[in-house]
């Protein structure tokens, strides 16, 4: 079927058969590989995309659930040369080790900044709880994320 | 940009790649006209293989190929030490993860239509999966033509005499602690790519931690030149060991011969990964301790048992360092230790994290504390009159060198606000809420030990656009060694991040430097990456200084992107240096051996082989906080230190990284992770029944390193990538001890035991 959706900020007509599911649908007909998959059963939130600013599974979604959605992907949140200040603290202040949790983290925290833009840490844990990573120890993304809703704060974006 | 200098937090090279989804995982590879391969797992732990029925599978529609060992050319045998482990099961079936057949498909829907058409006529064995059952008289053979019948490997060590020892002792405290099994859930599951190209090169890209042995053993078991191999090994989504020796390369370079030219992808799912994969060896330990009246350690006597599987993939090494470390960081003069690392038809046990440690220091920590308890002393004091020093012979006889900083670690415990506050901090609980505050200590050695070389071979080279490009040799399974690496040449080229290179490791262009594992990635291949940046800075300069006619070498130093000539002012690009260099005096490369240990504390070769005695040891202690809910059971982790001795630290915050991922899964290990099995069937087969740690489970974490300095090591450290994981099991066990005053000796501590503790300590009180 034909799906017409917002990928990335830029408007698409896509083919995929309606019962792709959208982590495949990204990954493999479209190359972006920034989203990642572990559980494949939407235990992990590795995966995890932005539909309409909001954080979903894309191993659990079918392509024709995008019709008349907007939807990001980690390829889709810097600009040309900068990076988000999400990415960036991620960066900074060590959040990232083996990498593979990481897009889904970005996004997910993205999504919890939104709901609640000054979290305590401990409702930056309870916000990222959906969100495995078996490197970190979380403390570090918890800094990042922290960081980044206090610069947020001060002034415009970064 | 300011030079790279060791010492400083710089941010890690890949961190801007991963933020932005832009780096690429093995898992990543796709390609037109892609294959997908995959394969049929036994699913039964014990039988003889009738027959594999394959023709309705075959005939199928989008089926390229189905393989079985019958097309394999070669040994059909992988693994590391002991090579016992069929690419795809010939005759029999060992573990319910077997391969048995290999399906070649257009796409993935086939794929799995054809992996369920496939169907096993196979006679079921009686099984073993208890190791101490497994060694007894007519338990089922594994392999049958294994001399030591199910015994893989037994380790001794002996010193002083254990029975005299044993009589002198004022106190005896003996105990026997159970561990299961601990899957590494990395998040990138086994995955990886490959294709035959025209001229006969077999290229595989592959999420691993090992890709020179992988480059043999692919090349063994298929019965192809080794030179025809090249493995590409891109950044791991994590690994934590589960990745040291082949999970799919084999049947990937199986498959192209049969689809030559097109590209081949193998990634398994979850399920197929908990089932496959090697983890954290079960453990069953016998200790007894003895003290005299002082407190002083005097006689230990240790029997443990390591479920393998029924593979060794690295499970004679990860018992024989189980062994060495079986004592702690304490000096004892009466020791015996006997290890058996058992083949059984349960999981493979192999590699994790920690290689052996975690569950001798689960037993060692407990024990000593439960002493404490006994002699009225407090488990700080017991450790601190028994701590190891520079000088001391240890426990199994050997001198003890190098940086030794266990008692300064234990000072800087002493003096923390966390240790100091502690009572405070207890007398604080809740309604129902009980508050513990528990110690383990940890040592880690590092390296392969005596026998086999522990060498790296770093090669580095100056590019036409002026900058240093770093070969790494060992892969970047998530630690960071890849961006330490480009910081160790960048401070001694004196370069900024802008002017350096890096190339993750490719049989094809890096040298061999052994594997991403035994806490070494930094330290041996550092020390040798040490030595192709001077000598390739030493040539630069060399040239650069006849070029601005300087009388000496002196005159001339490297800044960022060039060189400068101090007399005069003068600077050259590096850019320009490239043209004045010999296209041979462009590349330099070096190799470091790292040291062994000159004693010998046994006559024992095969022990050595598996890497008895060590030389250098990283230490620590940790200390944690819990609360458990007595009307729950459930124990919470409220406050976490780690003081470690990893020598100096060329990068605080990829360090503390490392220190913090072992905390966490320290505490997985200790609280939630359970692996269950029964009669060799994995009954948690996904992230919703194995609980890993999220980020509401670990609490805030210290992490006080010491500013130690390991003569051996570059630039003074040593390893910091698996000590953190061995302490926080026993330190959590001492903590819930110290709140409620019971002991699980059976881990994870899930809140069903707890409360199962609680309730017959309350029968136990009632009937006093």
């Amino acid at each position: 079927m034909k799906i017409n959706f917002v990928l990335n900020g830029k408007g698409r007509v896509l083919n995929a058969p309606s019962d792709r599911r959208v982590i495949d649908f990204l990954r493999e007909d479209l190359g972006l590989t920034g989203t990642k998959e572990s559980c494949g059963a939407g235990e992990c939130g590795v995966c995890t995309i932005l539909v309409d600013g909001e954080s979903r599974l894309s191993c659990l979604m079918f392509a024709a659930q995008l019709e008349g959605r907007n939807v990001l992907t980690i390829e889709g949140l810097a600009s040309e040369e900068t990076l988000h200040p999400m990415q960036e603290a991620f960066v900074q202040f060590g959040a990232v080790q083996c990498g593979f949790c990481t897009p889904g983290m970005i996004l997910s925290a993205l999504d919890l900044l939104k709901r609640n833009p000054h979290p305590t840490r401990t409702e930056i844990r309870e916000g990222l709880s959906g969100n495995l990573c078996r490197c970190t120890g979380y403390q570090k993304i918890v800094d990042a994320v922290e960081a980044t809703a206090c610069k947020k704060e001060k002034g415009p974006p970064l | 940009m300011k030079s790279l200098e060791i010492g400083r937090p710089i941010p890690r090279v890949d961190a801007y790649s991963k933020t932005t989804g832009q780096e690429r995982y093995a898992a990543d590879y796709y390609g037109e006209n892609l294959v997908w391969a995959g394969v049929k797992r036994a699913g039964i732990a014990h039988a003889l293989i009738k027959d594999i029925h394959i023709d309705d599978a075959k005939t199928l529609p989008g089926v390229i190929s189905i393989l079985t060992h019958k097309d394999i050319q070669g040994s059909n045998r992988q693994g590391m030490i002991r090579k016992d482990q069929p690419v795809l099961a010939d005759n029999k079936v060992n573990h319910c993860g077997d391969a048995v057949a290999l399906v070649l498909a257009e796409d993935k829907a086939s794929l799995h239509k054809a992996l369920d058409l496939i169907t096993l006529d196979l006679e079921p064995l009686p099984g073993i999966f208890d190791p101490e059952k497994a060694i007894g008289e007519g338990a089922p053979l594994v392999h049958e033509g294994h001399p030591q019948g199910n015994v893989l490997f037994k380790g001794v060590l002996e010193t002083g005499d254990i029975e005299i020892g044993f009589k002198e002792c004022h106190a005896v405290v003996e105990a026997c602690f159970e561990l299961p099994h601990q899957e590494h859930a990395y998040l990138e599951t086994e995955a990886g790519w490959a294709i035959l190209k025209e001229n006969g090169q077999l290229k595989i890209v592959v999420s691993t931690q090992s890709p020179f042995r992988d480059r043999s053993e692919v090349a063994e078991a298929l019965g192809i030149n080794v030179e025809k191999v090249r493995i590409i090994a891109p950044y791991c989504g994590g690994a934590f060991g589960g990745k040291d020796g082949v999970t799919v390369q084999t049947l990937l370079g199986l498959a192209v011969f049969h689809c030559p030219g097109r590209p081949i992808k193998m990634w398994w799912d979850r399920e197929e990964s908990f089932l496959a994969s090697p983890k954290r060896h079960p453990a069953r330990l016998y200790y007894r301790l003895g003290v005299k009246p002082d407190g002083a350690l005097h006689a230990l006597d240790v029997r443990f048992y390591y479920d393998t599987g029924p593979y060794d993939h690295l499970g004679g090494a990860v018992m024989a360092l189980g062994l060495e470390h079986a004592c702690g960081p304490y000096r004892i003069s009466n020791v015996s230790l006997k290890g058996f690392c058992v083949y059984t038809n349960s999981p493979i046990g192999g590699a994790f994290r920690g290689f052996g440690v975690p569950q001798v220091t689960a037993a060692m920590e407990q024990m000593m504390d439960m002493m404490a308890t006994q002699l009225g002393l407090s488990p700080f004091e017991i450790r601190k009159r028994n701590a190891i020093r520079c000088g001391d012979k240890n426990p199994i006889g050997i001198s003890v060198t190098g940086s030794t900083g266990f008692e300064e670690c234990l000072k800087t415990l002493e003096e923390h606000y966390l240790w100091k506050k502690r009572n405070e901090w207890k007398s604080k609980a809740g309604p129902f809420k009980k508050r513990g505050v528990g110690i383990a200590s940890v040592m880690h050695g590092m390296g392969y030990g005596p026998v086999v070389p522990d060498f790296a071979n770093a090669k580095i080279e100056l590019t036409r656009e002026g900058k240093f490009r770093v070969f790494s040799g060992v892969v970047d399974i998530g630690q960071g060694n890849a961006s330490t690496y480009l910081q160790i040449a960048g401070a001694i080229l004196n370069q900024d991040m802008a002017h350096m290179e890096l190339v993750l490791p490719d049989t094809e262009s890096a040298l061999p430097s052994g594997s991403a594992s035994a806490s070494r990635t930094t330290s041996t291949f550092g020390n040798a990456l040490i030595g192709a940046a001077q000598s390739l800075k030493h040539r630069v300069l060399q040239r650069a200084a006849i070029y601005f006619m300087a009388k000496e070498i002196k005159e001339v130093d490297l800044i960022p992107g060039g060189v400068n000539h101090f007399t005069t002012g003068k600077e050259i690009p590096l850019s320009e240096m490239f043209h004045i260099l010999d296209d041979s005096e462009k590349v330099a490369a070096y190799t470091f051996t790292a040291p062994t240990a000159k004693e010998n504390p046994t006559e024992d070769q095969n022990l050595r082989l598996h890497g008895v005695p060590h030389l250098i040891f990283s230490y620590g202690v940790h200390l944690c906080y819990v609360e458990v809910d007595e009307l729950t059971g459930n124990i919470e982790v409220k406050r976490y230190l780690a003081v470690s001795d990893c020598g100096r630290i060329i990068n605080p915050q990829t360090f503390e990284q490392q220190i913090h991922g072992g905390i966490a899964q320290g505490i997985g290990y200790a609280l939630c992770e359970e692996f269950i099995v029964k009669e060799g069937r994995v009954r948690t087969p996904d992230l919703a029944t194995y609980i890993i740690p999220t980020a509401l489970d670990v609490p805030e974490m210290d992490s006080i390193p010491l500013e130690s300095y390991e003569p051996t090591g570059p630039f003074g450290l040593k390893g910091a990538g698996e000590i953190s994981i061995d302490g926080p099991l026993p330190a959590i066990a001492n903590a819930v001890a110290d709140a409620c005053g019971v002991r699980l000796f059976r881990s994870p501590f899930t809140p069903e035991r707890v409360l199962k503790a609680l309730k017959e300590r309350e029968n136990r009180e009632f009937e006093h």
